[in-house]
């Protein structure tokens, strides 16, 4: 795309969420961080607590970026995977950049693309050759360090045909970091009956505005499973990743949590296309306000025969301050397409209340055990002590405490 | 066990009871007949605590202790279980951590859902698609678990097919004997009511009971040792013989029976 082309997108608004003057952040590439040594302590803290294993012991590989320099790589011995900088690995396979480089998200799509196409690539690249299967984890943490920053983020992951992934991404800032920008594009390429299962924790501070633009293709009996986490008090989260099925028998799978305290704005959505015949999708979101505000959108959008795809959009208001908004959207181009869409938001049934207590339990942990079994949804490939922490989370909420 | 003093209630405003008094003493199980509508679950659930049930005027008392004004939650821990009506689901929570939630170690749950019949559904939410039997069983399932020492039944039979109604006559009688180890199953063939093969079904039961029942086929399976009618917001016939007075329902129907059978067949 030409540079003018870019250069005009750099105006253009995002289709959802509060438009952000970029020119109140800094852009600037300074390593404030070289080595993992130079990350405080509250910062590492941070970094486990979206998911990150510092030792990296149970994981294949490791990457992290800091503000906009991305730490040397890790990757296990004699693991069959690439892990670099895009940047570097754009030098390193110039074939790669014609066939993956912004071939999923376009450049102009909006300022947030624009400003991160146009500038030095950071982010990962990530390619597991044909027939790999990866049993660890790679973990990615991508970290804001310094006050102002704003943070590009241009991540490919490659899963060739017949190769299997785990990636977790854990996102957050330093507490020492107030106001702060996250533009996060990423663009997966899942392979004929690959499997990329994607789990990706935001933990950022509260005055920290993010805007990841991800996509993903999936090839024939491909599957992507995605999970994303966002439970803090994220001033301004804004996303609508894209995920198209393009081979017959492509499955998606996109979980997501999202819990709003007082103070957080997520407006989370999830499009996915199907193309082909046989094709599945499922989306399930369970969201929680606390006293904050989600906009929950999910689009499918059927366009062959015989594809077949749910869509779920589950709220729990545990506060009498802040909304959910559940927009669940179905667009079919064909007769011969199943797709069907679930949408509820309320409040706990004090009946389902009174039953527990019925059982022995008091009115706090009776609503504790509901919003558990609410957010059950069988996230595959959440890491244990992941999952652990959402639960301890969503123990200490409680109506008496006012949440 | 429990003793109802000059119970008054009312639901949204609305008095349903006026002057119930009641007295179950330890092992005593009873029956509550009465047409519908005329407020018997809404006693039960004053009784267990429920917090639609306003309480005008009265006293409840459990082991001796004043429960008038405790919380729902406090009555199940002091002994007091109740097989609701019309539970409802709730989902992501499966039916085995709700009987572990009632207290059964892992290898309990395991027996307790084989012996009800349930063992496939203990990873279900619970209550989620179950059928009219299927939450009666789930019901009873979770109580066994709970072992309460005052045993609530809000109609026991409503929506059971034949077969099911000696399983829950069964599982209930278990529940009020507090018998420790299941026999052989749901179909087992050696004719008795509880889990223990050995003990005798109709032996007196350690537990205390308050049945509603409107066709009395639980009858059969649990001894009940007294009976009341519940008509039009109070208690007549106060503490008569179960099968008498059930006959005497049969036969006249309640309004007969209330206004002229009831000194004949009063104990």
């Amino acid at each position: 795309m030409s540079k003018e082309k870019l250069q005009a997108a750099l105006s253009k608004q995002g289709a959802f969420g509060k438009d952000i003057d970029l020119s109140q952040y800094d852009n600037n590439d300074i390593a404030h961080v070289q080595s993992e040594a130079d990350i405080s302590e509250a910062g590492k803290a941070l970094m486990e607590h979206v998911g990150i294993e510092l030792n990296a012991e149970n994981r294949s590989a490791s990457f992290i970026q800091v503000d906009n320099t991305a730490l040397e790589p890790k990757v296990k011995a004699q693991t069959p995977l690439e892990l670099m900088n895009t940047g570097k690995a754009a030098e390193k396979y110039p074939e790669l950049v014609e066939k993956y480089w912004w071939k999923a998200v376009a450049p102009d799509t909006d300022k947030y693309t624009a400003v991160t196409a146009l500038e030095k690539e950071n982010g990962y690249f990530i390619r597991v050759k044909a027939g790999e299967k990866i049993t660890y984890p790679l973990q990615a943490c991508i970290f804001i360090s310094h006050e102002e920053q704003l943070q590009r983020v241009h991540n490919i992951v490659i899963v060739e045909d017949g190769a299997e992934l785990n990636v977790i991404t854990g996102c957050s800032s330093d507490p020492s970091v107030d106001k702060a920008i996250h533009l996060g594009i990423s663009e997966f390429y899942i392979g004929k009956n690959a499997k990329l299962t994607y789990t990706m924790i935001h933990s950022w501070g509260e005055n920290v505005a993010v805007r990841p633009r991800s996509a993903t293709i999936i090839d024939a009996g491909g599957q992507f499973i995605s999970n994303y986490v966002c439970m803090e008090k994220a001033k301004d989260v804004q996303m609508n990743p894209v995920t198209r099925l393009v081979g017959e028998g492509a499955v998606a799978r996109m979980n997501s949590i999202l819990v709003a305290p007082k103070g957080a704005h997520l407006d989370i959505g999830g499009i996915v296309s199907l193309e082909v015949p046989g094709c599945r999708a499922e989306i399930v979101a369970r969201t929680i306000c606390t006293g904050g505000e989600i906009v929950n959108r999910g689009t499918l959008i059927g366009k062959a025969e015989g594809i077949r795809a749910h869509l779920e959009c589950n709220g729990l208001m545990l506060s009498d301050e802040g909304y959910i908004s559940a927009i669940p959207q179905l667009d079919a181009y064909t007769g011969n397409a199943e797709m069907s869409h679930e949408a509820a938001v309320g409040r706990i049934a004090p009946e389902e209340i009174e039953y527990l207590m019925a059982r022995g339990l008091d009115e706090e942990e009776a609503t504790a055990t509901i919003v558990r079994g609410f957010l059950n949804v069988n996230i595959e490939g959440l890491p244990d002590t992941l999952a652990k922490k959402i639960t301890d989370t969503l123990d200490t909420f409680s109506y008496n405490k006012g949440m | 066990m429990l003793r109802i003093e000059n119970l008054s209630v009312a639901v949204n405003g609305k008095q349903i009871l006026r002057n119930i008094n009641m007295h179950i003493a330890p092992g005593e199980v009873h029956v509550l007949f009465g047409p519908n509508g005329t407020g018997k679950s809404t006693l039960l659930g004053a009784i267990m605590g429920f917090d639609r049930y306003e309480i005008l005027e009265g006293k409840i008392y459990f082991k001796g202790q004043d429960i008038t004004e405790a919380p729902c939650h406090e009555r199940a821990r002091m002994g007091i279980g109740m097989m609701i009506q019309r539970p409802p689901t709730i989902r992501g929570l499966t039916l085995r951590q709700m009987i572990g939630i009632c207290g059964a170690s892992p290898e309990e749950v395991e027996k307790m859902a084989n012996w009800m019949g349930l063992s496939d559904f203990l990873d279900r939410s619970v209550n989620e698609g179950f059928s009219g039997g299927e939450l009666k069983r789930s019901e009873l399932l979770q109580l066994m678990a709970q072992k309460p020492d005052l045993l609530l039944l809000d109609e026991p039979e409503s929506g059971v097919d034949v077969e099911n109604i000696a399983l829950v006559g069964r599982a209930a009688n278990y529940i009020l004997h507090n018998d420790n180890t299941p026999c052989g199953g749901v179909n087992c063939d050696k004719g008795c009511c509880t889990f223990n093969c050995s003990a005798n079904p109709l032996a007196a039961p350690q537990k205390s009971g308050l049945i509603i029942t409107h066709l009395g086929h639980i009858l059969k399976y649990v001894p009940a040792s007294h009976a009341h009618i519940l008509y039009q917001g109070t208690i007549t016939c106060p503490g008569g013989d179960p099968l008498d007075i059930l006959g005497c329902i049969g036969q006249s129907g309640y309004e007969t029976c209330v206004n002229k059978g009831c000194r004949r067949i009063r104990k």
